[in-house]
């Protein structure tokens, strides 16, 4: 690891905490009902809303009402993208004239940009129009970033309440605030300094543009038909091709960019995602990308502890967060900085100099280099996000298990906007449980006595994951359907398949690649992966919710168990790490484990 | 058998029941319980029985499924095979039978000290009438055997069994363990001064009682039947437990399923190796399970009933136990759990021109033939400061007068010499109408003794104003130690009391409550209790009266004493044997003790996994990926020694750990924050490091045997 690395993770960091400090403040008072002071105008245009809506329009919900809403809300949301994908051909704002997507693709995305997944099977800039990448994928990715928020507002709620009712806020409210006052207006700024730094904005046709030096390669000839042309031993007949001008996609970039970061979406415009220079140009756009995708989630950490009442509580939550996110990043920018032995055996100087990044450099983007990319890899999984810099399948073998891991961890590392904390918050409720025990006193979480029923609706939510991601991954290696799609031999390809399911169903949508994923099958199983994996786990939290919310809060005593202390973050890691990775060691230990071993260890 | 006889027989429970109860202290492991509780635990591998515990039954489907593939290999000949198999299998069914065998162990031990409970109550025999009138024939009848309607007789001596109806007689009886009252009370057939109450004392006559209400015996039979598993419900931390404990065994369920095809491929694109077989697949499934928390759960339960009889304790629900480690605030009354039963006479405060001495000798003598408590720690106190002794009423030439409703005084007469003491208000009016003065100085003391909370008696002698005598109530030594360690385990106490808020905050600040409530009536108890739990608290309180009943009805954890009436002890959720009111702090605790055992386990059987993940992922895989036994950290012989090492390590650590579910984990009154760094690191890295050592000992054992 070099000092770059280190310096960059320490200003990363400390650039984080001074944006999300204040921005969490914010965030309380919007999760709060009433004005916020200075923004009257913005009040307004939600009045509108809420008046178009009719006169029971804010009303509180309780759990059910509001799961309800909000599945609804989405299911509506998923038809609209699956709609809008399957007749783009006669819509407007298509310069490239795509046709319309396939029927399993688009019901594929259409449930991943709802999931607030942003599982990419196709490529953007070869499939979709602008109209549906506008209109479709970035609202949703406003819609499901809110939805994430407003679950969090809710549950915060239930923690909050005084237990004289089981409302837990009005769903519709939480969504209109959380886009009106949150979503658009972060993402206008930061979609005007991306521009700045050279991400582009605009509808028109792709350009063909000259290159300046010609490139010459070979490719296997085809006859008229499409069929590879063969000679005399079966082999195919290789041409020579020289090219001089390439086709550049261009499109309304920068504003789809901002949400992507800041909702942790991570769909990228262009196939190539936040590795395309026109999502991501420089080393600054690239640290401003990383910001804005743990801005809202670092920022709820501070919101929950002032809707609670009590800051320490969302410090203890965010210090646990904090603490598990720099190991691992550690272990990622280690394992990619370290020489790969079979460069070695050739005699390639891989140490990290004045003239080169040395390390594994495979499938990274030379204006990153090996830190800016391995700390990426670490925020963009540690974060449902899923937006990539580099080929995460490049990654040595310890280096790619980080991501995996931090996924398989439920994304409650940071996390997405709102599902990051609410998922640490079932950790917590965890946690407490067995350390409550521990002590002698049922179990009790900000004054919330955790009993049956919530055990009842945590254990689910801890369940519904790893059930997903291991039942499609042992479905997918044993049918034919789900291994031909996998390029690499050996263990690598068991890790794609893992990592596949691993990023569908904890909604971070992020690809291993390595694999063809957009067949029928994948399609159909990983869409299947992404909506359980978000609303399966959705409603049980909701359910949480009103159950703490008719709860009378028990006042805090000496026999109370902190929790915002260094022991309670140690358990909470302990629990995090204990329940998150248990449950994948068989399955990481004939991936990326024993990929590592075969490697370095033992060859 | 003699009327004497029975009726030395007829004491009150409570004085025996201590040194009986010695007995139930039985060694852990003592052979007339560890035979019927091995014996049981083969009865209990009824499927019935097993599908009430899911961890275990799991574990008891590995079982059969072991043995059937047992019997496969040995059908087909596979004779190595089958040696492993077998080993599993083995380790399996012992498994659950260690599982069954703590759970019968901590039933038969409960059962064992309900029983000695059964046995003393029939020991104590009632006057049963053979014809409901005074001067009919009786028979000795067991108290466990009364029902309502019998008729009993009591006599001067006797202790009244049961609630009851007077039907003929009077009688004056003692009251005061229920009503904390010291006059004795007249208790006559007919109108409202009929009914007796168990537990009171008849001083003197006789009554005809008819019983109304069946014994307090039903709360023994409804502890047994609550030991006894079938009838055991599941209190609700248990409950929620088991909740996580199912979630963990169906995640591991699944790991272990998808496992398979997992193998499957790997062994395909790797083209080496055989697949992880079925056999392996159960035991990693038996060892990931939480299989050591999931066999000593009920065990804990039924446990942690046994303390409280070890207490002397009945409680009449396993929720109320649970409850006990909850409780926020403790409601006591001050008589009796906060300071000694009577007020006492602490100080002597002369009038002017008399001296000290002088006060006590006057004091003494107006007390000598006063046999109240408060009469008599006047003479002890005077004996105590001035050394003067025990005079002879008859050697004085003295007569006694006694306190009356009439005159509020009481003293002697030596001759024209009248020596009073009296309340303040009773003495002024008594010197001034003979004419004396009653000197401001002593007006003001009087005011000062009141302020603090003591009772002032004046003392008069031959018309003259001595001075005045402070009674006070005496705090029990050690209690204002036992509060702060109840602060410090954040339970708030509240003292109980009838006295005025005067006398009441002078007490609660010397014991060191953190509350009082003064002139307590009944419904101000019940307002204090539900504005408690309004807050979120839970309460707990100790009554023995009919009038606490609703109080003990609303409160989470209700002690009731085993001297007190019917209604309390049915309102209540727990009975007290010994009548103790300071019970409640050990019942606190064993309430604590209960969770505490189960969080602790529960963290050591979760991190137990990660030494059986070491043990036994290589030895699965590393047929197909010989890599991977650079994982084997504990350097195992074989890959089937492994597998078998992290199965029997699996079956034995329930044994070992049956002691500590017996007994629980120690409860130290400390800060929440401390309690559980102590117990994380005992049972949480205790846990990861325990199964390391403990899996590679059997693996040494296993060779060192050539077993493997």
């Amino acid at each position: 690891m070099t000092t770059q690395a280190i310096v960059l993770l320490i200003v990363f960091l400390l650039s984080l905490l001074v944006l999300a400090y204040p921005l969490g403040t914010y965030l309380a008072q919007v999760g709060a009902p009433g004005t916020i002071r200075g923004l009257g105008g913005v009040a307004f245009f939600e009045r509108v809303f809420y008046r178009l809506a009719g006169p029971k329009a804010t009303a509180d919900m309780n759990w059910k009402t509001y799961a309800l809403s909000l599945l609804v809300f989405n299911a509506f949301g998923a038809l609209f993208v699956y709609a809008i994908q399957r007749w783009q051909v006669w819509l407007p704002l298509n310069p490239q004239a795509f046709g319309n997507v396939a029927p399993d693709s688009a019901f594929n995305t259409a449930v991943s940009f709802v999931a607030n997944t942003n599982w990419q099977g196709y490529a953007g800039e070869t499939t979709m129009s602008y109209l549906t990448q506008m209109l479709a994928l970035t609202c949703q990715n406003f819609f499901s970033a809110a939805t994430g928020i407003a679950v969090v507002y809710a549950l915060i709620r239930g923690f909050s309440s005084r237990g004289q009712s089981t409302a837990i806020g009005n769903f519709w409210v939480d969504i209109t605030r959380s886009t009106l006052y949150v979503l658009l207006p972060l993402s206008i700024l930061f979609a005007v300094i991306l521009m700045a730094q050279g991400v582009i904005q605009n509808f028109s046709a792709y350009k063909e543009v000259a290159l300046l030096d010609p490139v010459t390669y070979s490719q296997t000839q085809t006859n008229a038909k499409g069929e590879k042309v063969l000679d005399a031993q079966g082999e195919p007949v290789m041409e020579a091709i020289t090219t001089t001008t390439q086709t550049l996609a261009m499109g309304p970039v920068a504003s789809q960019e901002a949400i992507k970061m800041l909702g942790t979406n991570g769909g990228g415009f262009f196939n190539a995602n936040s590795a395309h220079p026109f999502e991501n140009p420089t080393p600054l756009s690239n640290l401003i990308e990383m910001l804005a995708i743990f801005l809202i989630p670092t920022a709820l950490c501070f919101a929950f502890g002032r809707m609670v009442g009590d800051i320490r509580q969302g410090w203890a939550v965010l210090g646990a967060m904090t603490i598990i996110f720099v190991i691992m990043t550690l272990v990622v920018m280690g394992a990619e900085q370290q020489a790969h032995p079979g460069l070695q055996q050739l005699g390639v100087d891989q140490q990290a100099s004045q003239l080169q990044s040395g390390g594994n450099m495979e499938g990274k983007e030379t204006r990153f280099g090996i830190s800016a990319s391995a700390l990426f890899a670490a925020v963009t999984t540690a974060a449902s996000c899923g937006a990539v810099n580099a080929m995460h399948d490049s990654f040595m073998p310890l280096g790619g298990m980080v991501p995996l891991v931090l996924m398989q961890l439920g994304e409650v590392v940071f996390g997405g906007v709102g599902s990051g904390l609410y998922g640490m918050l079932v950790f917590a409720i965890l946690a407490v449980f067995i350390s409550g025990l521990m002590i002698g006193r049922t179990p009790e979480y900000l004054g919330k006595k955790i009993q049956a029923y919530e055990m009842k609706m945590t254990s689910i939510v801890i369940l519904v994951t790893p059930t997903l991601v291991l039942l499609g991954t042992a479905i997918a290696v044993s049918v034919s359907a789900g291994t031909s799609s996998v390029a690499n031999p050996g263990a690598h390809g068991f890790s794609e398949i893992l990592y596949a399911f691993t990023s569908a169903a904890n909604n971070n949508g992020s690809a291993f690649a390595g694999i063809s994923a957009n067949t029928p099958f994948y399609n159909t199983m990983l869409a299947i992966a992404m909506w359980f994996g978000r609303f399966a786990v959705i409603v049980p939290l909701l359910a949480i919710a009103g159950s703490l919310a008719g709860k009378i809060p028990a006042p805090v005593s000496a026999g109370t168990m902190p929790t915002h202390g260094g022991l309670f973050i140690t358990m909470l890691i302990g629990v995090v790490l204990l329940v998150g990775v248990l449950n994948y060691v068989p399955a990481l230990a004939l991936g990326p484990i024993v990929e590592h071993l075969q490697l370095l260890v033992a060859p | 058998m003699s009327s004497e006889n029975v009726s030395s027989e007829n004491v009150s429970s409570e004085n025996v029941l201590p040194e009986k109860m010695a007995s139930k202290n039985l060694s852990l492991f003592d052979p007339t319980m560890v035979a019927p509780a091995i014996a049981d635990a083969y009865k209990k591998l009824d499927p019935r029985v097993q599908l009430r515990n899911p961890v275990m039954f799991v574990v008891y489907v590995g079982s059969f499924l072991t043995s059937a593939l047992f019997l496969h290999a040995l059908l087909n000949e596979h004779w190595a095979n089958a040696g492993f198999i077998f080993v599993i299998s083995m380790a399996l069914w012992f498994t659950v039978l260690f599982a069954n065998f703590a759970e019968s162990l901590a039933e038969g031990r409960s059962k064992a000290q309900a029983a000695s409970l059964r046995v003393l109550k029939q020991n104590l025999f009632a006057k049963k009438l053979a014809t409901p009138k005074h001067g009919s024939t009786w028979e000795p009848c067991p108290v466990a055997d009364l029902r309502k309607g019998m008729v009993l007789l009591v006599e001067a001596g006797d202790v009244i069994p049961v609630d009851a109806e007077v039907i003929e007689g009077v009688a004056s009886v003692d009251e005061s363990a229920i009503t904390g009252e010291s006059a004795p009370v007249i208790r006559e057939s007919g109108g409202d001064f009929s009914s007796v109450t168990g537990g009171t004392r008849v001083l003197s006559d006789w009554l005809v009682i008819r019983v109304s209400v069946n014994p307090g015996e039903a709360f023994i039979d409804r502890m047994i039947s609550m030991v006894e598993g079938a009838k055991r419900q599941k209190t609700p931390n248990e409950i929620a437990l088991t909740i996580l404990l199912v979630a963990l065994t169906i995640v591991f369920l699944v790991v272990t399923v998808t496992l398979l095809p997992m193998s499957l491929f790997a062994v395909e694109v790797a083209g080496s190796g055989e697949p992880v077989s079925i056999t392996v697949l159960i035991a990693l499934l038996v060892c990931l399970i939480p299989t050591t928390i999931g066999g000593l759960l009920s065990a804990i339960g039924v446990a942690g009933m046994s303390r409280m009889m070890q207490a002397n304790v009945i409680a009449t629900s396993g929720r109320a136990v649970e409850a006990a480690g909850d409780v926020d605030v403790l409601l006591l009354d001050k008589t009796g759990t906060i300071t000694l039963g009577n007020r006492q006479a602490a100080d002597f405060i002369p009038a002017p021109h008399v001296t000290e001495a002088q006060l006590a000798d006057a004091a003494q003598l107006a007390s000598l033939a006063d046999e109240t408590p408060e009469g008599r720690s006047i003479a002890v106190l005077a004996k105590q400061k001035f050394n003067i002794r025990a005079r002879e009423m008859a050697s004085l030439n003295a007569s006694f007068v006694p306190f009356t409703a009439q005159t509020r005084m009481s003293g002697i007469d030596i001759g024209n010499r009248a020596v009073r003491k009296g309340a303040a208000e009773t003495m002024k009016r008594f010197v001034e109408s003979l004419g004396r003065p009653f000197p401001d100085e002593v007006s003001q003391v009087v005011q000062d003794i009141a302020r603090r909370g003591g009772t002032p008696l004046v003392v008069v002698d031959d018309g003259t104003v001595m001075g005045t005598v402070e009674l006070k109530d005496i705090v029990k030594g050690g209690i204002k130690e036992r509060f702060a360690e109840l602060r410090h385990m954040g339970i708030k106490t509240v003292m109980i009391t009838g006295d005025n808020k005067l006398t009441a905050a002078a007490i609660a600040a010397e014991a060191g409550v953190d509350d009082f409530l003064a002139e307590a009536t009944p419904e101000d108890k019940l307002k204090l209790i539900r504005h408690y739990q309004a807050g979120g608290r839970l309460v707990a309180m100790t009554g023995d009266g009919t009038n606490d009943a609703p109080a003990l009805a609303q409160a989470d954890v209700a002690v009731a004493m085993n001297s007190g009436t019917q209604a309390a002890k049915e309102a209540g959720n727990m009975v007290d044997l010994d009548s103790n009111p300071t019970k409640l702090l050990e019942i606190v605790e064993i309430g604590k003790q209960l969770l505490m055992t189960r969080g602790s386990l529960t963290t050591f059987s979760i991190a137990n996994d990660i030494a059986k993940y070491f043990a036994i992922i290589p030895a699965a895989f590393v047929a197909t990926y010989p890599q991977l036994k650079a994982l084997d950290i504990m350097n195992l012989t074989s890959p089937t020694s492994a597998i078998m090492s992290a199965v029997i390590f699996n079956a034995l650590i329930i044994v070992v750990l049956i002691p500590l579910a017996l007994k629980g984990v120690k409860y130290r009154p400390l800060g929440a924050a401390i309690l559980l760094r102590r117990n994380l690191l005992i049972y949480g890295l205790g846990g990861i490091l325990v199964p390391f050592v403990g899996i590679k000992l059997i693996d040494l054992i296993l060779t060192a045997l050539n077993l493997v």
